[in-house]
Formats: C-alpha cells, sequence, structure tokens
C-alpha cells in the first residue's frame, strides 16, 4: 500500500470517454507507488496552475554522456522542501526499440518487471525521438535500472547535442511498397556512430530517419537531418490483369478521377482496352498509383533510395525540410552500405566542424549554400538537388567554362 | 571498490529476434495487402503466406498493468509478436483470419479502440508536456485523451477522404512535427524576466544568440548582470527558455494553442507541405480543452464533407484555395496570417489567379 494519495478533480475528468486513459494507468500505479501518488500531485497542480514544474539537471550513467533526461521538482512548500517529495526526481531513460519496433511478449514483460522495480512502472511507446520512454526514476535508480535494460540487449539513446536515435519504417517486414532494407539501413548508420551518441559533442542533434518509399511513413524529409527513402530506377510493374479487374470493381470514372488524373506528372493514361500506359520517364514515384492499384502496381526491381539532408522544425530559423543530396544510390552489397555509412561520416564531419552551436544541419546548409555544404562532403552537383534554378542575378560566374567542362565530363563517365 | 560497470555499446537492436515469424520468413518479399475492415490489414506475401495485422489505440503513456494486459492479449488471442506504430498504436500480428475477430473483440472489450488504418483518424502524435518536460506551456498526453475522446468515431472507421494525422506540441519548439493539423502553443506574450537569477542561472551568450530575431541584450538591474528584451521585436517564440528558465514565456493566460493545417509527409501526388496557421489565440483550457476540440472537430467535418477521395488535408485546400478554406470553415482570416517571416513572400500571391 502507498501514501494516501491526493485528490486529483481535474485528472479525474479524464478517466472518462472511450479513449485508454492514462490517468486511470497512473492512478493503478499510485495504488502501490508513492512515486505515482506524487507525479499525480505535481500534475493534478499544473492542471489547476496551467503551469510546468520540472527542471533539467545532470543525471547519467558511467560511461555515457547522454541518454537520460533528469527531472527534479521545482514545485517547493514555503520551506523549499518539494511539496511532493516522492516524485521530487522523476528521471526518463531513453532507450532505443529495436529497428522497426518489433517485440515479443517476453521482452516487454521484462521491461515491466525491470521498470517496477526499479522506476515508476510508466513507459511510454514510443517519444517523438523514436525512443521508448522509460519515464521516472529515481536519481539512485537509474544506474541499476539502466544496467538491467542493457544486460537484456538494449543500450541508451541519444539526447543534447548528438547523434540521436533513429527510426526506421516497418518496411521490408511487412510492405509492399518498400524498396530498401529499412533495419539494416537504420542499424548501420547509428550504430556506426554510438560515439558521437552516447558522448554528445557535435553542434547540435543529428537524425536519421529511414522509410521503404516516398509514402515517408517516418516523415523523414521533414525531421530527419540525414533522410533515406527508398526508390527505383527501371520500369514500374504493371500487372495488367489485375488493372483490368480494378478498373471492372472501381468503375472507369473511378479510375480516372483518382489515380489518371490525380498522377502529378501526368505520367498515366487508361487505354481503351482497360490497360493502363505508364509513362516511366516522367513517373516521380510518388507513389499514389500504387497506394490506389496495390495489387495491379508494384515498385520496378532496380531499387535503392534518394538521400536528402536538412530536415527540421521550428526552431531557430523556422521550419526546413530536407532537400536531396544523392539522387539514387544502390543498397545491396557490403561495399553499398560502406559506401552509405562513409557518406554519413563525411556529413556528421563536415557538420561538426562548421555548424554553428545549436544550429541543425538544415541551418547550416541555408547559411553557406549547398553549394559549399556539396563541395565539403565530396558530392557533385545534379538537377535532381533542385526544384528549379537561381531565379535571381546576383551571383559570380567566372567559373562557368570549368563548371560546364565538369558536367560534360561526368556525362561522359556515366 | 570494484570497478563500476560499464555499458555494451550494442546500439540499436536487431529486429529479427522480436519479429512474428511470418514478417520473418517473407522478409522483403511482400505482394500486396488490403484492409477486410477498419483496424485490420491483410497482407499477401509473394510465397503465398498470409498475415493479418490488428491496429489498436493505446494512451502512449502506459502503466505496466496496461502492457501485461495488451502482452496477456497477445499471449492468449494473437500470436506473442507485436509491434508499435510511430503514432503510438498497437499492433498484433497473426497468421491465421479466424483469430482476427476473437482479438478484436477481445481488444474492444478491454477499451482498446481497433482502427487507425486506412482514410481514418489515426491516433494524435503527442509530447510530453507537464506530465515530463521541462519547458512545456500545456499537457500532452491530457490534450490527446480529451481529442481522441471526440474523435474515437473517426479512428474506428474509415470514412475521411485520406488518412489525417494530427499532431500536438506544447511549446513552440514542435516536438510533435508536421500535421494534417497541428495543435500547437503559440505565446503571446514576451517573457517575464526573473532578474535576480539570470547571472547565474543563464549562459548569456548562448541565450543572445539563441534569439531568432535577435530581441535579447545584456544589461545590468540592481547592480546585477542579466539580460532584457526589445519587446517591440519579440515574436514570443519561447526559444530563450530552454537555455535561460528566469526567461519565464510560459503563462496561464498568454500562452494560447493555434491550429495549423494542410502538413503532409508523403510524397503522394504532391511534394510534402508544411502545415499552415489557420486559427490561433484559443485558450490552454485543462481538463478538456473544449475550444480547441471544436475548432479541430469543425475543421474535420469540413474536410470530410468537401474533400476528394485521396485528398489530404492540404492537397484539398490547394484545390479550392485559402478563401474557400475560410468561408467553409467560418474561420476568421486575419493579418497574422499572412506570411512576413524571411523567406515567406513566396507564400502570398503572385499572380492574378483568383478563385469567385
Ligand atoms: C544612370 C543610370 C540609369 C539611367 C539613366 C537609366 C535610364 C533608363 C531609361 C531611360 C529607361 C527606359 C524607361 C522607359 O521605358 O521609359 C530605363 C529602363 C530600365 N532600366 Fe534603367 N537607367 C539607369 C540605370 C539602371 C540600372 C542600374 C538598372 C538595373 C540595375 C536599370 C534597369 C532598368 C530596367 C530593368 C529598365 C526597364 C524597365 C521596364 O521594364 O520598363 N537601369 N532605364
Ligand atoms: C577578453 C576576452 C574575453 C572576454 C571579455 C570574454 C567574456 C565572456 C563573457 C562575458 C561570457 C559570458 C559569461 C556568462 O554569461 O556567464 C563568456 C563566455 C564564454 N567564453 Fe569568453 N571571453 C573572452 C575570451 C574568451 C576566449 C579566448 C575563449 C575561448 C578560448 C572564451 C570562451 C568562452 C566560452 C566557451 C564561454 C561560454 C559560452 C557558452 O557556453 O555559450 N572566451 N566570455
Ligand atoms: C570570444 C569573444 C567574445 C565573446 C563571445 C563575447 C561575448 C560577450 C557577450 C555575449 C556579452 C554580453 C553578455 C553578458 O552580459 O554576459 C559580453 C559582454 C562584454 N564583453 Fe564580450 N565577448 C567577447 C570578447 C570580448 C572582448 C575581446 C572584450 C573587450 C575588449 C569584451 C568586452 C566585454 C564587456 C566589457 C562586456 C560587458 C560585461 C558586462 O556588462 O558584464 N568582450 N561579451
Ligand atoms: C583579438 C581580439 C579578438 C578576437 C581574437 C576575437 C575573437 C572572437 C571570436 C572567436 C568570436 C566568436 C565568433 C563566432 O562565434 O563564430 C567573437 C565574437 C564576437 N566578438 Fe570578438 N574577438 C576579438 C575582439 C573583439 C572586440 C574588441 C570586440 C568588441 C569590442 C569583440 C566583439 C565580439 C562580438 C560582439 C562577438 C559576437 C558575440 C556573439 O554574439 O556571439 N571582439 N570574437
Ligand atoms: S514508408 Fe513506404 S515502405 Fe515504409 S512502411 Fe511506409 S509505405 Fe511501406
Ligand atoms: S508513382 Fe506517382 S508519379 Fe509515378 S505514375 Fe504513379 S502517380 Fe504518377
Ligand atoms: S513540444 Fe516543447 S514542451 Fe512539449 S515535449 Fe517537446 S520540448 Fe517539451
Ligand atoms: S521569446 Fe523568442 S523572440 Fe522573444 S526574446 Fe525570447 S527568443 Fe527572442
Amino acid at each position: 500500500m502507498a501514501k494516501k494519495t491526493h485528490d486529483t478533480p481535474m485528472l479525474d475528468q479524464l478517466e472518462s470517454g472511450p479513449w485508454p486513459s492514462f490517468v486511470t494507468g497512473l492512478k493503478r500505479l499510485a495504488n502501490d507507488n508513492d512515486m505515482m501518488v506524487d507525479l499525480m500531485g505535481q500534475l493534478e497542480t499544473s492542471y489547476h496552475t496551467k503551469k510546468g514544474y520540472w527542471k533539467g539537471g545532470t543525471v547519467g550513467v558511467v560511461g555515457y554522456g547522454g541518454g537520460v533526461i533528469p527531472r527534479f521538482t521545482e514545485l517547493m512548500d514555503e520551506n523549499k522542501k518539494p511539496l511532493f517529495p516522492a516524485a521530487s526526481e522523476f528521471h526518463t531513460l531513453r532507450i532505443q526499440p529495436p529497428a522497426g519496433m518489433h517485440y515479443d511478449t517476453a521482452t516487454l514483460r521484462k521491461f515491466c518487471d525491470i521498470w517496477e522495480k526499479y522506476g515508476s512502472g510508466l513507459i511510454a511507446f514510443h517519444g517523438q525521438s523514436g525512443d521508448i520512454m522509460f519515464q521516472g526514476c529515481t536519481t539512485e535508480n537509474v544506474q541499476p535500472s539502466f544496467d538491467a535494460l542493457n544486460e537484456m540487449g538494449f543500450d541508451l539513446g541519444g539526447a543534447g547535442p548528438a547523434v540521436r536515435t533513429g527510426m526506421s519504417c516497418v518496411g521490408a517486414a511487412r510492405c509492399e511498397q518498400s524498396c530498401l532494407d529499412e533495419q539494416k539501413i537504420h542499424r548501420t548508420l547509428v550504430n556506426a556512430f554510438l560515439d558521437d551518441m552516447h558522448r554528445p559533442a557535435l553542434p547540435y542533434k543529428f537524425k536519421f530517419k529511414v522509410s521503404g518509399c516516398a509514402n515517408d511513413c517516418m516523415n523523414s524529409i521533414h525531421r530527419a537531418d540525414m533522410a533515406i527513402i527508398g526508390t527505383w530506377r527501371d520500369e514500374m510493374k504493371v500487372d495488367q490483369d489485375e488493372v483490368k479487374k480494378f478498373v471492372v470493381d472501381k468503375g472507369r470514372k473511378y479510375v480516372i478521377d483518382n489515380v489518371i488524373s490525380r498522377c502529378p506528372t501526368q505520367a498515366l493514361s487508361l487505354n481503351d482496352d482497360d490497360t493502363l500506359d505508364v509513362d516511366n520517364k516522367g513517373c516521380v514515384r510518388c507513389m499514389h498509383c500504387l497506394n490506389v492499384m496495390n495489387k495491379a502496381l508494384s515498385p520496378g526491381d532496380d531499387k535503392g533510395a534518394t538521400i536528402l539532408v536538412g530536415g527540421k522544425r521550428t526552431l531557430k530559423i523556422g521550419d526546413l525540410m530536407g532537400t536531396v543530396i544523392v539522387p539514387f544510390m544502390k543498397l545491396e552489397t557490403e561495399e553499398d552500405f560502406e559506401a552509405i555509412e562513409e557518406l554519413a561520416g563525411e556529413i556528421i564531419d563536415f557538420f561538426a566542424e562548421n555548424a554553428l552551436e545549436h544550429e541543425r544541419t538544415g541551418e547550416m546548409i541555408e547559411r553557406i549554400g549547398l553549394n559549399n555544404f556539396l563541395e565539403g562532403i565530396g558530392l557533385d552537383v545534379d538537377p535532381n538537388m533542385i526544384a528549379s534554378p537561381r531565379s535571381n542575378s546576383y551571383v559570380r560566374t567566372d567559373g562557368w567554362d570549368e563548371e560546364a567542362q565538369k558536367w560534360f565530363e561526368r556525362k561522359a563517365q556515366a | 571498490m570494484s570497478a563500476p560497470r560499464m555499458p555494451i555499446e550494442s546500439g540499436v537492436p536487431d529486429p529479427f529476434p522480436f519479429m512474428h515469424p511470418v514478417l520473418k520468413k517473407n522478409y522483403g518479399a511482400w505482394s500486396y495487402h488490403d484492409r477486410p475492415r477498419p483496424g485490420v490489414l491483410h497482407h499477401v506475401a509473394k510465397s503465398g503466406d498470409e498475415v493479418w495485422t490488428v491496429r489498436a489505440g493505446t494512451q502512449r503513456q502506459m502503466d505496466v498493468y496496461t502492457i501485461r494486459k495488451l502482452c496477456d492479449i497477445a499471449d492468449e488471442l494473437a500470436e506473442g509478436h507485436v509491434r508499435f506504430t510511430m503514432r503510438s498504436n498497437i499492433e498484433f500480428m497473426v497468421s491465421e483470419e479466424s483469430k482476427v475477430a476473437p482479438l478484436v473483440e477481445k481488444l474492444t472489450t478491454e477499451g482498446f479502440p481497433v482502427g487507425g488504418t486506412g482514410p481514418s483518424v489515426t491516433m494524435i502524435s503527442h509530447t510530453q508536456g507537464w506530465l515530463h518536460c521541462d519547458i512545456p506551456a500545456t499537457d500532452a498526453s491530457g490534450v490527446v485523451k480529451a481529442l481522441m475522446d471526440e474523435l474515437h468515431e473517426e479512428f474506428i472507421k474509415e470514412e475521411m477522404p485520406n488518412r489525417v494525422h494530427i499532431t500536438t506540441s506544447c511549446c513552440q519548439i514542435n516536438c510533435g512535427g508536421q500535421g494534417d493539423i497541428a495543435i500547437n502553443i503559440q505565446h503571446t506574450k514576451p517573457p517575464k524576466i526573473n532578474h535576480d537569477l539570470v547571472g547565474n542561472a543563464c549562459e548569456r551568450p548562448t541565450v543572445v544568440a539563441r534569439c531568432p530575431v535577435a530581441a535579447i541584450r545584456p544589461a545590468m538591474v540592481n547592480g546585477k548582470p542579466t539580460l532584457e528584451i526589445d519587446e517591440k521585436k519579440c515574436i514570443c517564440c519561447g526559444a530563450c527558455f530552454p537555455p535561460c528558465p528566469p526567461m519565464q514565456i510560459n503563462d496561464p493566460e498568454h500562452s494560447k494553442l493555434a491550429i495549423w493545417v494542410g502538413g503532409k509527409h508523403s510524397n503522394a501526388r504532391s511534394k510534402p507541405m508544411f502545415h499552415k496557421l489557420v486559427a490561433a489565440g484559443l485558450p490552454n483550457n485543462p481538463p478538456r480543452w473544449p475550444e480547441v476540440a471544436d475548432t479541430v472537430k469543425n475543421i474535420l467535418a469540413v474536410y470530410k464533407e468537401d474533400a476528394k477521395d485521396w485528398e489530404r488535408m492540404g492537397d484539398w485546400v490547394e484545390r479550392i484555395g485559402w478563401p474557400q478554406f475560410f468561408e467553409k470553415t467560418g474561420l476568421p482570416f486575419t493579418k497574422y496570417h499572412i506570411d512576413n517571416w524571411r523567406g515567406g513572400r513566396v507564400n502570398l500571391n503572385a499572380s492574378a489567379h483568383i478563385r469567385f
């Protein structure tokens, strides 16, 4: 039996309704857990005052410089003692999930046992960072709970100015649109830079996200410093019998209104015999027609990745999307994987040396220009990197002839 | 004393030991999928193997009893393997169709809504809020619980024109990310500075450098070094607050909620889009934020009625145009909707294209 619970009239109102209630969960934990009793006291206070009461600090595990999010209460009584002492330390361990967030129940049950023993019993699957968040731990218990999770084969994720926890979509494990071995790319990249994750020393955070196709289920263009997105170079596969069945099933109007006329590049045409023509030169692999006619259309065989750099949210110059730096890269052989790891290393090194403090890759590129960035990491320019050429004349072009020469030489080599 | 235990730097775990056997066996070799009913995906592999996935909503912030209950369900009625989507829905994989109905039934009776697939309003992706962040102006889990209670029907049905991804953020850093609808804190007053604390608590050059509009400068108050803000310049973004907590940006009254629409991650049809401001000034009103819920439900209702199949929120607005969006939703159009941030000129109408 835990200490007496505090009255929580505000939180109680979040117990009703059809959606699962986190408050009911907190209360269940508070039955035999003082930390949760006081956590609820503090949260209820926030609901009344509309203020937050956590501050950061320094808490970690031996050997690592990051991965634990320290939280100490700021809610004090008149004697400067915590008003809710049992929850005065409420740290989070960010733990990296298996790529694609697959679990067996034995693992989840072990997590529960560990967190019941050392922590509050509250776990988030998953935080926006892509980590499992083991929430609510005293300073004292951070090390033993990490040790127990670490012995299970789990490692801390990133926090602070570091390589952060990566994310990859379910992809090849259960999705016919997948053009990549997402988990392998995710693991290759993050695991190559564990030193930059566990000992934060970059200008700011750096995130990898992998989506197996342009549906970008991992939101990587918006949110990753390095986004790896699956695509294909050869022709998309069309099963004309399935196309005909689809037309019969849905009707011609549906197909014209929802597939043909919705292609962003007018690359589709429905023939008189209800077969489909695809202009594969015009198709930009947007995935729309494959999503709608899922059984009839599939990606081609010559698969690989498009890589974009520089996505981020608001701070400091406003939201930025990632932009293309590699239009296509094969990712099949061990050499291919070495090549992407090397590219990521170049990018991180350049970022470490050239970004200002608290500047993300996107802001750095905005400040120095994509040309300088490409030069720094040793990549050639490509018209797939732009939406359109420059529209203003404020540029020095005295190197034109040499640059044009480079282009022709690259073309001759290709 | 013995040497401390050093971590095993194992990094991202290999997913295969955790993966459902049918997923493992057919890795990279799937043929197609369909959705037999909302909340259920049916994937067919090139080998002919089939797998059914039942997707259910969770509260994300889960107590061990809830997790164990989900494990019991997975062991008894599914096949012991689950995964989570990035929006905190849990997925149970089964290799026999006959297991789907009992699983759906059990999850539903245990209070885990089955849905979130196809053109539905899936789980709102949320952040940490008062429960756990050091800088929030509002809660996250509570806002999401309150809204999902209201949107429950749209979660368990597939009646939207296309999928709807809603996000929330409890500060203007916006961990929540882009969304078809994004519900974010929008501060309306400059930080209140506790000058006694700045000198000791803050690395002042860092704070000065953090401001997007260079509104912060060093100052002396009562003989103590501190910082001051040019309140005319300040855009109330809150960026100075994380590195300098004495610059209190959060305000129970003046930290409001704003609604943004049309963000899109997917490249399908149109390129990815950012969400755009449509409403602001909504009160931060726990425990159920009714004003926010009403605004979101209104926008969703108009979208549901007006958009064509497969149009995401952003696609739809681009087709009908912003004047129509404000007309149809009844939301006021103000000077604050006009983008004056750097580069914002691309958001103006440099054409004679007007819809009448
Ligand atoms: C002493 C310096 C200049 C003089 C005397 C001058 C004079 C003129 C005159 C007489 C015209 C024709 C106006 C008309 O169509 O009635 C003209 C047009 C124009 N000037 Fe200049 N100009 C000068 C400098 C410049 C500079 C520095 C620029 C660009 C940076 C410039 C850009 C233009 C342009 C773009 C037009 C065409 C405007 C149109 O589209 O009608 N001028 N200028
Ligand atoms: C005459 C020379 C310098 C003066 C007057 C000066 C002054 C300052 C001041 C006033 C601060 C802010 C302290 C605070 O807010 O508590 C500061 C911070 C700092 N200074 Fe200097 N400084 C000088 C030279 C240097 C040099 C040569 C270095 C490095 C080689 C350096 C490195 C730093 C660093 C790392 C910080 C902390 C900034 C941060 O964490 O963002 N300073 N300095
Ligand atoms: C790395 C070089 C430097 C940096 C980054 C730096 C940065 C700053 C910043 C941000 C402040 C205002 C923040 C505060 O009040 O703490 C400051 C204050 C000041 N700096 Fe510097 N500074 C540098 C070098 C210098 C140098 C070379 C001088 C003198 C020759 C100088 C003289 C001062 C003085 C007199 C103040 C006012 C101190 C006060 O009001 O307490 N700084 N510096
Ligand atoms: C030998 C003399 C000086 C050296 C070596 C020096 C060096 C530096 C360096 C390394 C920085 C940081 C640049 C960066 O962040 O990229 C800096 C910034 C700065 N310095 Fe100096 N500095 C010198 C003298 C001065 C003087 C005399 C002043 C003013 C009287 C001054 C004012 C500043 C200011 C205002 C900044 C920007 C601070 C900020 O907003 O972050 N510096 N200086
Ligand atoms: S990003 Fe593409 S491959 Fe990955 S899960 Fe989504 S649709 Fe499938
Ligand atoms: S994938 Fe997109 S661009 Fe390519 S044909 Fe289909 S709809 Fe058109
Ligand atoms: S959105 Fe802001 S307040 Fe909310 S969890 Fe993220 S950083 Fe904290
Ligand atoms: S709130 Fe934003 S704009 Fe205002 S002073 Fe702080 S950082 Fe600058």
